[in-house]
This record gives structure tokens, C-alpha cells and sequence, in this order.
């Protein structure tokens, strides 16, 4: 934020960076080896809907916008209890869960969503015995970083589960360096 | 790309340039006399801008102090954290510290002399008051104060305008002063001293004016900017309206004893007489709802 900015009373629209994204392939190549975790086959991406943009007033039009859903049923549109909506895509191979997200924050962008954008979440499971959902990795689409969140009940997280992640994944993929930002997101739609 | 256009109001910032260059031309005017005269006054202008300078590297402390507000943490206000946290994660600024004033006013305000030691504060009355939504639109109102250096700014075109009337005073009792001895009687004094009273007060009320409307276009910008944030110009209008309904009814009485700290509330405790749009630290509900709606009808267009 530069001066004139400030003279002005004005501030520029943060843009995400999507380019970090793919980091997240070797990541999980990590996460599995280290920890044995693989991926649950879902993932998340949140976003706060604002009025009018162009045709996005209901869910059915995310949906349209979105239109990579070919197998269908894999996709899905909710609201979280902050008002934020979360987009939910299903699919077994993590890279493609990745390029999907991807794609779904460029046709954003393209229609001049960029600066609603929040975050992606990808969830990871234990690869034996296979369990819920435990480790979920969030990528903050301003910052281009990743963190771990690991929710262990209605509001509590196992930061050192968190911590070990960080310290796992640190050499593969950006990691969020300032813990302020980790964000709890309780009750997330991503499993 | 194709929103640039909505985040920068031409009319605004040539309103505020004007605002600020004035008061600005201002402070250079009475710098000029002051050369001219050439009194020793370096003492006084320490001493003032020690006082401005401390106003603002404590002003934190200060709002929060006679807000009787305090810092919370995540466990005390998780909600309020949530979403100061997702409006600063959006908006890829530092989070500031949060605060709650135990009072039932419905208002929040931003104070802090940096991003970086910045507080925003919302009273127990605003929670109560509004819904999750709009007091995410409140936030985002005081977060683009912060984001703007509001309390920086303002602290300044302040400071400015009463140096202005200090200065002048001070230059020309000392022009009196130190004018040489000749020919001068009784009434010319009495007639001298007026004159410099006059004068210093036509100043002060010109850098005051100024202030005042700088801080209301501070106000709109900051509206619109937030507006902006959330995407949703037609909650923070809700969420004004909210606010200003309810301190409509609230006894006057009550609310003065917030006055000092007006220029940093989101809507101002004080009711306002007929004639005190000029005098007033924030746009009228009107001129705020307007902007809104322009907004709104920008973003859907």
C-alpha cells in the first residue's frame, strides 16, 4: 500500500496466487511417506459470494460457471455459517483434485471474482487403517502459502500434529510462516 | 482488469485532494507571515508538536483507554476473531488487535498509529445489535480505516490546523510585541490585541472546517472500501441504518460523554443539530446511503 493509497483513502483488491497450487503434489508425496497420510478425495474451495457479480446469485450458477463437471454429482455448493460459500469437489486422484481447484479459481478470477477468493482445503486421511478425516491442508489463495489444520472436535485442533506437518512439508511446499494466520475453520464441509 | 474502475471514485479523491491541499496551503501561508515576521517562537512549536506527535504514538491507548476497552482474545470473542481473521485473510492485510468497550452505544471504531499497531474495537451494543453479516460490513469498514492510516491523516491535518491558529496567535502577539515602541498608546494596543484574536480564531475555524470534511470524505472512502471488501455494499447500508435508527432514540445525554472520541467511531454518538453538516466529523446517513447504492448498482452493472 503506497503512499498516494494512503493520501487517497483507497485500497487495491488483493489478487490471489494460484501458481503455488501445484506444490501440493509433491507435498502429499511427503505427507504419505512421513505420515501416512494420503488424500481423502475431497476438497474445498471457500469464498465469500458478493451482490450482482455478474450471474452469480445462486448456487445453480456457481455450478454453471464451474461447468468441468462431466461425471457429475461431484461437485457441490454450501454456505458456511459466516456466510462464506465452500465449493466441494469429489475425486479419488489427488492431481486431479488440484487441477480442478485450479481451474475453478481461474474461471473465478476470469469473472472478476479474484478478490472474493478465501481459501482451498484439501483433506487427508490415514492411509491404514483408512479413518476419517484428520489433517487438512489449507492453501490461502491472497497469501500463496499453505498450513495444517487439524481439527479434533467441534473447536479444538491438535496443534502438534500441525506443528510435525509443518516441519514435514517446510523443504516441499510454502508453508504460511506466520502462525497468526492459521486459521480454524470449525465445522468445515471438506472431509 | 475490468473492477478496477470501482475501487478508485474520481470525485472523491479530487474532493479530498482540495480538502487536504487546502488546509496544507494553509499551514504554508501562516509559515510564510511567520518568516517574515521572524519571531523567535521555537519553543511553542516544540511543545506543540510534542503533544501532537504523543496524541499520535499513543492513540491506541488513548481511544481504547477512554472507550473503557479492552483486548480480547480468540477464546473470549472467537466470533469477532473469525471474522476479523477471513476479512484480513481476504483482504491480505496484518490482522490487528481486537477489542471490545463494554457500553451500550452500538458503534466500533479503528485507532493505532500504524497497520502494524492497530486496534479495532467494537462496542458490546454493536454485537448485540446486528447480525453476523453486517457486523462483518462494520469490520470491514474499520479494517479500511486502518488500511488507509485514518488515525495517521487525521492526526495530522489536525495537528496541522491547531498549530495553524496556535502560530499565528503566538506570531502576531509577538509581532505586537517586538514592533518597536513608537508612537504607540493604550488604544492601539487594545485595537492590535483584537485584530490578533480575530485573526486566530478565523483561522482556527478555516483549519477546523477543513479537518472536519477531510475526516467525512475519510469516512466515505473508507465505506467504500469496505463495501468493496465484503462485495456487499447493501449490508454495510443495512448495517448503517441499523445503527443510526437505533441511536436516534438513545437519550442524547447519554451519549455525550463519547464525544471526544468521534472521529474515529463509525458513526458518530452525537445527534445532529440543522446546521451541523459542516461541523460534522462523518457524512450525513444519506450521503453514506447514496454512495452505497451507487456502489451496489456499480457492481451489479
Amino acid at each position: 500500500m503506497g503512499l498516494r493509497d494512503a493520501l487517497f483513502g483507497r485500497t487495491t483488491q488483493a489478487q490471489p496466487k494460484l501458481d503455488n497450487l501445484f506444490a501440493l503434489a509433491t507435498g502429499a508425496l511427503t505427507l504419505e511417506s512421513e505420515l501416512d497420510l494420503v488424500s481423502s478425495g475431497e476438497a474445498g474451495l471457500c469464498f465469500k459470494a458478493g451482490s450482482g457479480e455478474s450471474t452469480l446469485t445462486t448456487d445453480a450458477d456457481i455450478e454453471q460457471l464451474l461447468n468441468f463437471d462431466e461425471a457429475k454429482n461431484t461437485v457441490s455448493v454450501s454456505t458456511d455459517d459466516l456466510g462464506f460459500k465452500w465449493l466441494v469437489i469429489k475425486d479419488p486422484d489427488l492431481e486431479s483434485l488440484v487441477t480442478r481447484i485450479h481451474s475453478a479459481n481461474t474461471s473465478m478470477v476470469e469473472n472478476g471474482l479474484g478478490p472474493r477468493l478465501l481459501c482451498a482445503v484439501f483433506g487427508f486421511v490415514p492411509k491404514t487403517p483408512p479413518g476419517d478425516g484428520s489433517l487438512r491442508l489449507v492453501y490461502l489463495l491472497k497469501q500463496g502459502t499453505f498450513y495444517p489444520f487439524a481439527p479434533t472436535g467441534h473447536d479444538q485442533r491438535d496443534n502438534e500434529l500441525e506443528l510435525r506437518v509443518r516441519s514435514f512439508l517446510e523443504k516441499d511446499i510454502p508453508m504460511e510462516k506466520d502462525l497468526g494466520r492459521w486459521m480454524a475453520l470449525w465445522d468445515l464441509p471438506v472431509n | 482488469m475490468s473492477k478496477t474502475k470501482i475501487e478508485s471514485d474520481h470525485g472523491l479523491n479530487v474532493r479530498m485532494f482540495v480538502t487536504g491541499f487546502l488546509l496544507v496551503l494553509l499551514y504554508a501561508i501562516i509559515i510564510t507571515v511567520l518568516i517574515r515576521v521572524g519571531v523567535a517562537f521555537g519553543l511553542v512549536i516544540v511543545i506543540a508538536f510534542a503533544l501532537i506527535f504523543s496524541q499520535y504514538f499513543f492513540s491506541d491507548k488513548i481511544a481504547m483507554f477512554s472507550m473503557h476497552a479492552h483486548e480480547v482474545t480468540p477464546a473470549q470473542e472467537p466470533r469477532l476473531h473469525q471474522i476479523v481473521d477471513r476479512l484480513c485473510l481476504l483482504a491480505n492485510m496484518e490482522k490487528p488487535r481486537v477489542g471490545v468497550a463494554e457500553i451500550d452505544v452500538p458503534n466500533a471504531f479503528a485507532t493505532g498509529r500504524s497497520p502494524k499497531h492497530a486496534v479495532i474495537c467494537a462496542t458490546r451494543g454493536i454485537m448485540n445489535r446486528l447480525s453476523d453479516e453486517e457486523l462483518e460490513a462494520v469490520l470491514a469498514h474499520e479494517l479500511s480505516h486502518v488500511a488507509h492510516r485514518d488515525v495517521a491523516v487525521m492526526t495530522i491535518a489536525s495537528g496541522v490546523g491547531m498549530l495553524a491558529g496556535l502560530v499565528s496567535r503566538v506570531a502576531m502577539w509577538g509581532a505586537i510585541m517586538g514592533g518597536g515602541g513608537r508612537g504607540r498608546n493604550g488604544q492601539n494596543i487594545v485595537l492590535l490585541e483584537m485584530i490578533t484574536w480575530v485573526a486566530s480564531l478565523v483561522i482556527y475555524v478555516i483549519a477546523y472546517l477543513l479537518t472536519m470534511a477531510l475526516s467525512r470524505y475519510r469516512e466515505l472512502a473508507a465505506d467504500r472500501s469496505g463495501a468493496i471488501l465484503i462485495g456487499k455494499p447493501s449490508v454495510l447500508a443495512s448495517a448503517l441504518v441499523h445503527i443510526t435508527g437505533d441511536m436516534g432514540r438513545i437519550p442524547r445525554t447519554d451519549l455525550r460523554k463519547t464525544e471526544g472520541m468521534n472521529a474515529f467511531f463509525f458513526a458518530p454518538a452525537l445527534a445532529g443539530g440543522s446546521a451541523a453538516s459542516l461541523f460534522s466529523t462523518h457524512p450525513s446517513l444519506e450521503k453514506r446511503l447514496d454512495q452505497l447504492n451507487k456502489l451496489e448498482r456499480e457492481l451489479n452493472g
